[in-house]
């Protein structure tokens, strides 16, 4: 059959802009769920910190040039754009790749934005640079990340427009407020 | 009228505005309530329930009266306080509960009707006839009474929520919360200080005394410089904080746009939930009017306000201005008004030891027993040991002293203090965790004291926050003041005195209260609804108690005070429910293939948070029914496409992946192997059927299991709990993939030959038989491959990662088409499964076991499952129970409905003879016949039995045939095939 034609998560969505808000579509090439097997526990941390990464702490995240790997439950953790063939029989290895919408949010103090979705605190005193969460976006669970002046929202494929409809009514009502 | 030179107002920005069609100007920084009051117009709407005229009683939030419509486009918003709007040029507000005119309102007639209709009078009055209560009596009742009107159309405007966080929460920015702020920030705490007014400082703005040697504002000014260059300080204005929560959470409602004329997308409100380590409480202090006779009558205000409007907004309220208090307050009104040109027409103090003096008439141990005007305030009858006199006065100023605003101390069960030497409740101590009360709203009422209470509360918090607090912080030097009063509640005399303004309560209805054994002060709130109009009794409430203490003679503090609830102030639903409207709901769920559907003109049908189709019309179908039965022969006959993408998936690995699979399923999986797949059926721990679904083996300790679309969530939770709670020391290791992968059925005799024509290898017959799995690839693709059915045909399930899936589902359908098929929707779907008996959670709703459904095989006998002990409890197997059955209607033609309920042949539809009910109904295109599904008692013996179906709703009866579930192809050789 003819080649199958790649749509992704925010097709036709982004970017939007509102005032000095931006969001953009900032998905990795890659996203697997990692998580050690029994018994393989040492060997998986030894991988990781082969690839310059480590197991992260709840709620955080560690970065490395070639990928980040993020902490997102009991014994789970997201690796992102790193290729996981490093942790084959060590880790219960899972492709997320299409799973996830991943979006962007720039502009002075984006955490402002999504004070209106997300009940964390998000400033940058209290979500600093290695700083990751999973919790709600209104509705919807997410993985927010903390990416340098910006915050990075990972929500579910199949709730892209909702979310992006969400975070720009936010963008919008803040952006009017500073004028 | 305006005073020259005075006021915080900006003279040079002239603002037009209309009320009740009339237009007025004012100036910017004025309410609604200062310029019309510039503009002398003193009546602004009617009362309640006596359609008395009422006029403006105070300066802030908690006004009781001047309640308006503001119209904004579509948009009519009810009960504003005018006190509270304020204005902006080409703002449009319209007076309330009148008709035809204010002036001019019909039912002022209730005014003289008032011997019949006090406290409780429909209780007694419209007994008889009984049904003539709900049909009659009431909505007149409603329609007579009543405040502002909403305009009956969707508020489709922006609302908005938010979350904030801080050390420090400092509520009200009068003295002592400025104070507060100050020394807290200085600390280097983060501090959020929220003011409900459109500009800070409290009674400062309103009040002239000094601060540091400079003017009050300008000391606040000063303040608020400093505050808001400080990184660790956020300023909220126009914020109400409307309730305390657990843990220092605090809800908060903002006016956001309500202020101007061109708000943009600037929403109208923000609803807050601010999450505080600390909380400093300095909301201040409400003055209270003292009950005597026609105290309601427009011109009639408390003395605080007559001092704000004419400080802050450069307002007389009257030319000649009388005042009347039990408390040291009224000498400064009236200095204040002497000061900027205002006649004072008389000083009255109902106290006798004290000795006022000033450029005016000054009455000692006096009262005002009267006021008399058409509609307002003319003169004013004052009784001193002379007798009775007439007091030429068009404004009144009263002060029966000083509440203070312990409302939010109160939000979590917390009961306020009677302080005797202030005449008035204060907060108990730790009444809410983490909350300091300062200040007036702690009972210090001088200017000095604040500050200092100020400091205090701001070392108090810090020390919580673990910050170090200055030894001894400088407060400025201020007025220093004692309170004196002596309390009075009551002027008895000819008329009714009011207490409750908004819900038109006067004393003589509290006393009636008690005199009825209505003696309780919740008892007494609910029978007079004193207190339950928007002001929520902030001006009344101390008042009615004080009046139902003396009728019951128990005292202030015995008799108590009524429940303190949030909000503090009305706060509207659409700001609570920001963003939650129509669509906003909920999150919205769609599938890759969801705009390609929609472009065929499929009516999309919500299935959990996901959007599916329900049908594909195609041009000449006049209803769904001719489409669906297209669809049902597609797959019978050709071939058929559907999304199933939304059913869960959960990917399982570990060690103990097996086991574990065997013991959340009923039946086994640990002898599964790799490339196979199988049905399986979950329990709950009660025993009760949870969920069913397929699940496959994709290599050794590697599994995928699918849910049912509706089941996702709970099973991933239910494993999630399991492996955690149960189950801890496994090797297992799970996570949703459904979101990963866009899966399509293809179903139909030639699916084979549909697949065949998109997958690079050809699928060889001998190597796919049903229930078996595989990796295939796509030109290149990966992508998974089931051999499993939900329609009885010869069928798979085709998954590729998410990015793929609107374009397969395209080319799926489109050769499909080409071989005479096409794709189907869910009702084509249901059909399908109904014609097979299968299961959905029509029937697996929480209540069905796994025998009730005939599943009982599947519970292994070798292995023990979650559920499998309580599914053997007595009363959930044998004969008693409704079993699922399949059900014909004797007549194939005649309509049967899921819903109806089942009775024998010949008994009445009456619930004693229930014998069960219908749960799946559709019409089958392939039997030529409705067929239902449902649960019969004792049905699987009752095969062949006729039993009647009764459909309460639609009243129909129908005789339908007990048979079997599986209508179609019952041996199954058309999915092995």
């Amino acid at each position: 059959m003819a080649e199958l034609l790649a749509t992704p998560a925010t097709d036709g969505l982004l970017p939007i802009t509102y005032g000095p808000f931006g969001l953009t579509d900032a998905a990795p090439a890659r996203i697997t769920s990692v998580a050690p097997l029994a018994g393989q526990t040492r060997a998986f941390k030894a991988a990781l910190k082969a690839m310059g990464l480590g197991w992260p702490a709840p709620n955080r995240q560690i970065r490395a040039p070639g990928g980040r790997i993020v902490r997102t439950g009991a014994g789970q953790a997201f690796l992102l754009e790193a290729d996981p063939a490093p942790l084959a029989g060590l880790g219960a290895l899972t492709d997320q790749t299409d799973a996830w919408a991943t979006l962007r949010l720039t502009g002075p103090a984006p955490d402002e934005v999504l004070a209106r979705l997300i009940p964390v605190d998000l400033r940058p005193g209290a979500f600093g640079e290695d700083a990751a969460l999973r919790t709600a976006l209104g509705h919807m669970m997410s993985v927010v990340l903390r990416a340098g002046d910006g915050i990075e929202i990972m929500v579910f494929r199949s709730m892209a427009r909702t979310a992006v409809h969400e975070i720009a009514a936010a963008m919008s009502a803040v952006a009017a407020r500073r004028g | 009228m305006r005073i020259d030179g005075k006021g915080l107002i900006d003279r040079t920005r002239r603002l037009s505005f209309r009320f009740d069609g009339t237009t007025y100007s004012g100036f910017a920084g004025d309410t609604l309530a200062s310029a019309l009051l510039a503009n002398g117009v003193r009546v602004l709407g009617r009362s309640f329930k006596y359609h008395r005229p009422r006029g403006i009683l105070t300066a802030g939030s908690e006004e009781p009266g001047a309640l308006v419509e503001v119209l904004e486009g579509a948009q009519q918003t009810p009960n504003v306080r005018a006190t509270v709007q304020e204005l902006y040029d080409g703002l449009a507000a319209q007076s309330q509960n009148r008709w035809p005119s204010l002036k001019y309102d019909v039912l002022a007639v209730n005014d003289l009707l008032a011997p019949f209709l006090g406290a409780g009078f429909y209780y007694k009055t419209f007994m008889w006839p009984r049904a003539f209560w709900e049909r009659l009596y009431e909505p007149a009742i409603r329609r007579a009474a009543g405040l502002g009107r909403l305009s009956g159309k969707h508020d489709e405007a922006v609302y908005e929520k938010a979350f904030a966080f801080c050390d420090l929460l400092v509520i009200g920015s009068g003295p002592a919360g400025l104070m507060a702020a100050l020394t807290a920030a200085r600390a280097g705490a983060d501090v959020i200080l929220a003011e409900e007014d459109s500009r800070m400082g409290g009674r400062l703005l309103a009040d002239t005394g000094e601060i540091g040697g400079m003017p009050g504002a300008d000391w606040a000014a000063g303040v608020l410089a400093e505050l808001a260059a400080l990184p660790n300080v956020r300023l909220m204005t126009r914020t109400t904080v409307t309730g305390a929560y657990d843990h220092g959470t605090y809800g908060a409602l903002e006016r956001t746009g309500l202020h101007l004329a061109n708000p943009g997308d600037l929403p109208r409100e923000c609803f807050w939930r601010i999450v505080a380590k600390q909380a400093i409480l300095a909301a201040g202090a409400l003055e209270r009017p003292i009950a005597f006779p026609d105290n309601d009558r427009p011109g009639v205000m408390t003395a605080s306000a007559v001092r704000a409007y004419l400080n802050r907004w450069g307002v007389a309220p009257g030319r000649k201005v009388a005042i009347f208090a039990n408390n040291d307050s009224a000498r400064a009104t009236a200095d204040a008004l002497a000061a900027a040109g205002v006649t004072v027409a008389a000083l009255i103090d109902s106290r006798a030891d004290v000795s006022v003096e000033g450029p005016y008439p000054v009455y000692r141990a006096a009262q005002v027993v009267g006021t008399h005007g058409r509609h307002g305030l003319d003169w004013i009858a004052v009784r001193d040991h002379n007798g009775e006199r007439r007091v030429e006065a068009d404004c009144l100023a009263v002060s029966g002293g000083w509440n203070p605003t312990l409302h939010l101390t109160c939000h979590m069960n917390g009961r306020p203090v009677w302080a005797p030497g202030i005449a008035a409740f204060v907060p108990a101590p730790g009444a809410v965790p983490g909350l300091t009360p300062c200040g007036a709203a702690a009972g210090v009422f001088s200017t000095a004291g604040c500050l200092a209470d100020g400091a205090r509360a701001a070392g108090v918090a810090l020390a919580a926050l673990g910050h170090a607090a200055p030894a001894t912080p400088e407060v400025p030097r201020a007025e220093d003041g004692a309170y004196a009063i002596a309390p009075l509640w009551v002027v008895e005399g000819k008329g009714r005195a009011w207490l409750d303004f908004a819900n038109d309560v006067t004393v003589k209805d509290v006393r009636l209260a008690a005199q009825e054994n209505f003696a309780g002060v919740e008892h007494m709130k609910r029978y007079t609804t004193q207190g339950m109009a928007p002001d929520q009794g902030k001006n009344s409430n101390i008042g009615a108690l004080a009046v139902l203490a003396d009728a019951t003679g128990r005292g202030i503090p015995d008799t108590g005070t009524t429940t303190y609830r949030p909000p503090y102030v009305p706060v509207s639903i659409a700001a609570m429910g920001a963003g939650g409207r129509a669509e906003g709901f909920a999150p919205q769920r769609f599938t890759t293939s969801h705009d390609a559907s929609v472009a065929r003109g499929a009516p999309m049908i919500e299935a959990g948070l996901w959007y599916r189709p329900s049908y594909f019309p195609r041009p000449g179908e006049t209803t769904w029914r001719e489409a669906c039965d297209r669809e049902v022969a597609w797959v019978r006959e050709r071939v058929g496409v559907c999304d199933v993408s939304t059913l869960g998936k959960i990917d399982i690995q570990g060690r103990d992946a097996a086991r574990f699979l065997d013991l959340v399923y009923t039946n086994t999986f640990s002898t599964l192997k790799p490339g196979r797949v199988r049905y399986g059926l979950m329990l709950r721990e009660d025993g009760l059927v949870m969920d069913d679904g397929t699940t496959a083996c994709l290599a050794e300790n590697h599994y995928l299991m699918t849910t049912t679309t509706a089941g996702a969530g709970q099973v991933m939770r239910h494993l999630d709990f399991v492996h955690q709670a149960l189950r801890p020391g496994w090797d297992v290791h799970m996570i949703s993939v459904t979101e990963q992968w866009a899966q399509f059925a293809v179903a139909g005799p030639r699916a084979r030959d549909l697949l065949n024509s998109v997958l690079d290898q050809r699928l060889n017959p001998g190597e796919w038989p049903f229930m078996t799995c595989g990796a295939v690839t796509l030109n290149g693709v990966g992508a998974r491959l089931f051999r499993i059915s939900f329609s009885g045909e010869h069928a798979y399930e085709l998954a590729v990662p998410a990015r793929y899936g609107a374009a397969l589902f395209r080319d799926l359908v489109a050769r499909a088409e080409t071989m005479g098929g096409g794709a189907y929707g869910m009702e084509a779907l249901n059909v399908l499964r109904i014609e097979k008996g299968l299961i959905t959670h029509a029937e697996i709703h929480g209540r069905t076991t796994a025998f009730d459904i005939g599943l009982d095989k599947m519970v292994s006998g070798r292995k023990d499952c979650i559920g499998k002990a309580a599914a053997q409890r007595p009363g959930l197997l044998g004969p008693e129970r409704e079993q699922l059955v399949g059900l014909r209607p004797l007549d194939h033609e005649r309509a049967i409905f899921a819903g109806a309920h089942l009775y024998r042949q010949g008994e009445a539809a009456r619930r004693e003879n229930d014998q069960g009910y219908v749960t799946s109904v559709c019409w089958s295109p392939t039997m030529h016949s409705y067929l239902g599904l449902g649960f019969l008692r004792n049905g699987r013996a009752r095969h062949g039995e006729v039993v009647k179906l009764a459909d309460m709703l639609r009243k129909t009866e129908v005789l339908c045939e007990v048979c079997d579930p599986v209508f179609f192809d019952p041996e199954g050789a058309r999915a092995r095939g």
